[in-house]
């Protein structure tokens, strides 16, 4: 703090301190790493929405169902932030940025309309990433839906029990809502342009047995299908059409695409961005100085790659090495990426990232018709797994590879040994 | 309304209060107790909200389901008898619970 007898030209002034521009998972998992590291400094969280910070992928799942309230969603309860010394402006959006030093100036726009104007000495940009629309005729329509915010779950739920619904795209989101709605009921149809679905998250083979899952489930998946148009009869949706000729009823069209990272800011500043905002491993941007992370980032490796993950266990990774470069600490190696995603009472999980050339054990038991562990090597070291409803096996998979054991296929092969007693056994 | 009582692995405590029908997890992670992560959020998928539960209070809950008695065997924390998932233990009016945070969660 700033004394009178201080007279050290300015150092003695309150820090202007960290802004973190999204109120995210990532956001408030940076917050509370820095205050647990003891940065003592200003902090303050910039979110858009009108809530407090909240968990999304219940929005697709458990939320949607019903078995949770707005409450249930939420990452801190209100008094977290105050009693910990973060500022949280949320239904505050920052327009636009600009350098001051090294610090920055953020224009902000408050839910009210007013506008202000503040300075930082850091920014980290938390701003995620915006689903994609659909540019086919009749996508304009009000029932024409996507899903990443709670305001965008509260209209899909107001949807459930006003006809058939037509999800496009069968990746994991989609498929995550289809089979929500479908044991809630509805009559679901999901169109996906792959020959399988979620085909660029997970194997072919781990595809084909959810596919059958879904089938099951009675949720019906159009492949190869190309939607030209939402067909609009009067003031509401009558189907989906695809390039076939088909059109599939619908009165509600989910549309998951995917998602693109909100790269305003960043380009604002003059960061390099190339699918989201370049950061090295200390979540750094290309000014050595603002720092990236969660959904709006897209990673360089050690090895010179570009990654983009979306996923929770990212967004805390990268909160965690944004904290620790702040705080001058050395940035931990990060270990192998992991994602989840529950269909119905389908669960899978996935840890690390799956080479094309890798080779392939399935294990499965006849006793456990719906457990199926995919595992993937690399110069016969184990790299990956995908586990269907085996979440101690994927557990044990995340931690083996936590801990650098990285067993051959013959030593994982004997499918009559549970997987974590053959890596305990290894170390 | 239900208390829990959060003893940090060096001895601290925090005691806060919760409402019926959240878990001893949620309850942590929305009131910043140090030590459990709960990454997924309650689905029995990650297996980083391992506690170890006062003998006293075993009682006050159903044994582990074979999918949390299989996770628990995979915690980063050794294993106890008293090692559950937090998320499993959902809070009754009038039940007080004391849980012990393990050294390590992931």
């Amino acid at each position: 703090m700033s004394r009178p007898d201080d007279n050290g030209g300015g150092t003695g002034d309150p820090p202007l301190g960290v802004a973190v521009v999204g109120a995210s998972h990532a956001a408030v998992h940076l917050a509370d790493r820095l205050r647990a590291g003891g940065y003592t400094g200003a902090l303050t969280l910039i979110g858009g929405e009108p809530h407090l910070p909240y968990q999304r992928p219940p929005l697709s799942k458990a939320w949607l169902k019903g078995d949770g309230s707005a409450t249930s969603l939420v990452l801190r309860a209100e008094n977290h932030y105050a009693d910990n010394g973060i500022e949280l402006l949320s239904g505050t959006v920052a327009e636009k940025a600009d350098r001051d030093g090294d610090g920055v100036i953020l224009q902000l726009r408050r839910a009210d309309g007013s506008r202000e104007t503040r300075s930082f000495d850091r920014l980290v940009l938390a701003t995620g990433a915006r689903a994609r629309r659909l540019e086919i005729p009749g996508s304009d329509h009000r029932d024409v839906l996507v899903l990443r915010e709670l305001d965008d779950a509260r209209r899909l739920a107001e949807r459930i029990g006003c006809g058939p619904v037509v999800v496009i795209g069968g990746g994991f989101i989609g498929l995550e809502v289809a089979a929500t709605l479908r044991g809630l009921g509805a009559e679901v149809t999901v169109v996906e342009a792959g020959p399988r679905p979620m085909g660029r998250a997970v194997g072919s083979g781990t595809a084909d047995f959810l596919l059958a899952a879904h089938a099951e489930m009675g949720v019906d998946i159009a492949l190869a299908a190309e939607p030209t148009e939402i067909v609009v009869a009067g003031d509401r949706i009558r189907g989906v059409r695809l390039a076939d000729g088909r059109e599939i009823p619908a009165a509600t069209v989910l549309v998951g695409v995917g998602a693109e990272p909100r790269t305003e800011l960043a380009e604002q500043l003059g960061l390099e961005c190339d699918r989201g905002v370049v950061v090295d491993e200390q979540c750094l941007a290309s000014d050595g100085r603002t720092l990236a992370i969660g959904d709006c980032t897209i990673q360089v490796s050690r090895s010179g790659g570009r990654v983009r993950l979306e996923s929770v266990d990212n967004a805390i990774e990268q909160a965690n090495a944004a904290a620790a470069t702040i705080l001058g600490h050395d940035v931990p190696q990060r270990p192998a990426p992991w994602f989840w995603s529950d269909q119905g009472s389908w669960k899978l999980q996935i840890v690390g990232l799956v080479d094309e050339n890798a080779d392939v054990v399935i294990r499965s038991d006849i006793g456990k018709p719906q457990r199926r562990v995919t595992l993937y090597f690399a110069e016969d070291a184990l790299i990956a797994a995908e586990c269907v409803n085996a979440p101690a096996d994927f557990v044990a998979v995340r931690s083996a590879l936590a801990r650098g054991v990285r067993p051959s296929r013959d030593e994982l092969a004997d499918n009559g040994v549970a997987l974590k007693k053959l890596l305990a056994a290894l170390g | 309304m239900p208390k829990v009582f959060y003893t940090q692995p060096h001895g601290s405590e925090r005691v806060i209060d919760a409402a019926a029908g959240d878990s001893v997890m949620s309850t942590a992670v929305t009131n910043g107790v140090t030590g459990i992560v709960g990454q997924c959020g309650g689905t029995l998928s990650c297996a980083t909200c391992h506690v170890y539960l006062a003998e006293d209070d075993l009682k006050y809950f159903d044994p582990p389901t074979e999918d949390e008695d299989d996770l628990l065997d995979c915690t980063a924390s050794d294993r106890e008898d008293t090692s559950r998932l937090s998320c499993q233990l959902i809070l009754r009016e009038g039940v007080d619970v004391h849980v012990t945070v393990p050294d390590e969660q992931a």
